[in-house]
């Protein structure tokens, strides 16, 4: 029974997109619930990180040292955490570097891969095998760890996790680019710009480019979800955002250590923000990428 | 077969030294002047330079490359800075007591994660199909120490039914060691029953979509038997790769659930070595980590190929 399951997976990919309805894709992806919950959620971190301080009701810096560790109430929505600072406007503020690090990475690791693997998929030969083995070397580690070696190495500092994670970013991203250039290359338009004689650069950069976006857009936000999940990770060990910057992983890494004292809001109201943010992503990745292959 | 495994070996061991590479050139290479880092600031050039030359690294960097290198392939991972001894001991320790923990989650989330994804790909499309799969996926993508402090909190905190702390203690029995680890297996659990039961779901509806499932139903057989012989002996196959690969995502989140627990792991010492910027120690365990990561994709590969007919039989790719 089993030797003939084999034959029907290679269809799959080439049905794609022929059956999709007169919509164009971003009005599809805009009528799924999953999308508007995340797309929600998201824009709120978003508005905080750009206006956190106006909204804030409290400087998330300022100590009050007459009124610590207070459970959450009218005053302090959040409470306060051991120095009195206000927990609730340091939620909010706190989402501004954790999105801009993480953005930055994924877009620098975006544009990188991008490029490579259009020259890995359409010029192939040492690049793309280069690039193979790199990409094969580069998850034997977890991102984490990775990041954790190199700033242990340089120094904490945005750019240093920013540089890190972009680059090892690139190589994952460049293989999938690469299998999207490698099933455009096989169609017409690309032999009669060649036989037009169009500049490999500009076949690569103008021709297949534009087709190639969807993968790139789907990859993009999977890897801003993991670059978030790593950049707090990292900020909860102390490598990350640096106190007294009100960051989400930095003050869980401070105050979990009152927990069992029963000050449970210091590092719950952080660690629910963390999972919104993430959780947000991923809603909206995924009624992408439904979108894209249904 | 045969020389497919072995072609996997080889460019596995290329991979393993390019690993080897990128470890140094962080370890070694980025630090500048590791006496410098590891004395701090304040102490004295004459004592930087002394360290530098008990550690070697005023010599070229080939020739350090080489004998760490070299070392390694001889069993010596280097001598720990922070305690002034053989870093081996430190990782053997680490690692089964990792193992320990790694395990666990394993034997917990892998029929959990099957299970799930076999359900919701017989309900494919209904209300059961969407909640395991955003439950699924929102679990997997909330980092571990935010899972685990809800988790604690819960658990540990106010219901009191487990210790917070990993730690059971030297020559506790086996049950309270169980009792130890059962908070920290859970944000782990948690992790990876998104990504298997996500695998589990596809394969399960190509299966059950195929000519071979119609043909069994349409002779006969009940559905039961139909999933069981038939649909699950082909969907499970790519769900043994996808395990093999999240042993990797398994160990990124053991540094940050060790070091939240306060478990002896490899994880929490790669930590306490980049605290104390033991930089021997922390090469010796991300390689340790690079290698379990190969170790454990070259097994599903081979796995895969061993419980695959096609490429048993010699179909080569």
């Amino acid at each position: 029974m089993t030797e003939v399951a084999a034959a029907p997976a290679a269809e799959v990919t080439v049905a794609h997109g022929a059956g999709t309805a007169q919509l164009p894709p971003w009005r599809l992806v805009l009528r799924r619930p999953t999308f508007i919950v995340g797309a929600t959620i998201l824009l709120f971190w978003v508005v905080c990180a750009v206006f956190g301080h106006l909204i804030a009701p409290q400087d998330p810096l300022a100590q009050q040292l007459l009124a610590t560790n207070q459970a959450p109430s009218g005053a302090h929505w959040f409470g306060t955490d051991q120095l009195g600072r206000d927990v609730f406007s340091r939620v909010i503020v706190g989402s501004r570097d954790i999105l801009i690090i993480s953005l930055l990475a994924t877009i620098l690791g975006t544009v990188l891969g991008t490029a490579l693997g259009l020259i890995m998929g359409y010029l192939r030969g040492v690049a793309d095998m280069l690039t193979g083995r790199a990409v094969e070397a580069v998850l034997a580690l977890p991102l984490l760890v990775v990041v954790l070696l190199f700033v242990v190495a340089v120094g904490p500092s945005p750019l240093t996790i920013i540089v890190v994670i972009g680059f090892v970013f690139t190589p994952l991203i460049a293989r999938t680019v690469r299998s999207a250039v490698l099933v455009e290359s096989q169609l017409d338009y690309l032999a009669s710009a060649r036989l037009l004689g169009e500049s490999s650069a500009r076949i690569m950069f103008v021709e297949i480019l534009p087709n190639v976006m969807p993968a790139v857009l789907v990859e993009f936000t999977v890897r801003l979800g993991y670059a978030i999940f790593t950049v707090a990770g990292l900020s909860f060990l102390g490598y990350g955002v640096q106190p007294p910057t009100p960051d989400w992983g930095a003050d869980i890494a401070a105050n979990y250590g009152v927990l069992p004292a029963g000050y449970w809001w210091m590092t719950l109201f952080p660690a629910l923000a963390i999972a919104s943010l993430v959780i947000a992503i991923n809603l909206v990745t995924d009624s992408i990428e439904q979108v894209l292959s249904s | 077969m045969g020389t497919y495994i072995l072609k996997r070996l080889g460019l596995a061991l290329v991979t393993l030294w390019l690993l080897s590479i990128i470890v140094f050139f962080a370890c070694q290479v980025l630090p500048g002047d590791p006496g410098r880092a590891i004395l701090g600031p304040l102490a004295a050039q004459s004592a930087v330079h002394a360290l530098d030359q008990q550690l070697g690294v005023n010599r070229p960097l080939l020739e350090q490359y080489w004998t760490w290198v070299t070392g390694l392939l001889h069993g010596d991972l280097g001598t720990s800075t922070q305690f002034r001894s053989p870093v081996e001991p430190f990782i053997r320790a680490a690692l089964i007591n990792s193992i320990k923990l790694a395990a666990l989650a394993f034997i917990i989330v892998v029929p959990l994660g099957i299970l799930g994804g076999v359900i919701a790909a017989l309900h494919v499309g209904r209300t059961t199909d969407r909640v395991i799969s955003v439950t699924g996926l929102s679990l997997t993508t909330v980092p571990e120490f935010v899972s685990g402090i809800v988790v604690a909190v819960i658990f540990g905190v106010t219901l009191k039914w487990f210790p917070v702390s990993a730690a059971a203690g030297d020559g506790a029995s086996v049950p309270s060691q169980l009792d130890h680890l059962i908070l920290p297996v859970i944000p782990l659990v948690f992790v990876l029953f998104g990504y298997i039961a996500r695998m589990t779901r596809a394969g399960t509806i190509e299966a059950l979509d195929s000519d071979y499932a119609r043909t069994a139903t349409l002779k006969g057989l009940k559905r039961s038997v139909v999933i069981r012989r038939h649909v699950l002996r082909n969907s499970l196959l790519p769900t043994i790769t996808v395990i093999a690969t999240q042993v990797g995502y398994l160990i990124g989140g053991l540094v940050v659930v060790e070091t939240l627990f306060n478990y002896q792991g490899i994880g929490n010492l790669i930590f306490k070595a980049a605290q104390a910027k033991d930089f021997p120690m922390l090469a010796a365990g991300v390689l340790t980590i690079g290698l379990v990561y190969m170790v454990a994709t070259l097994t599903a590969d081979v796995l895969y190929t061993v419980l695959n007919p096609r490429l048993r039989l010699g179909g080569n790719e």
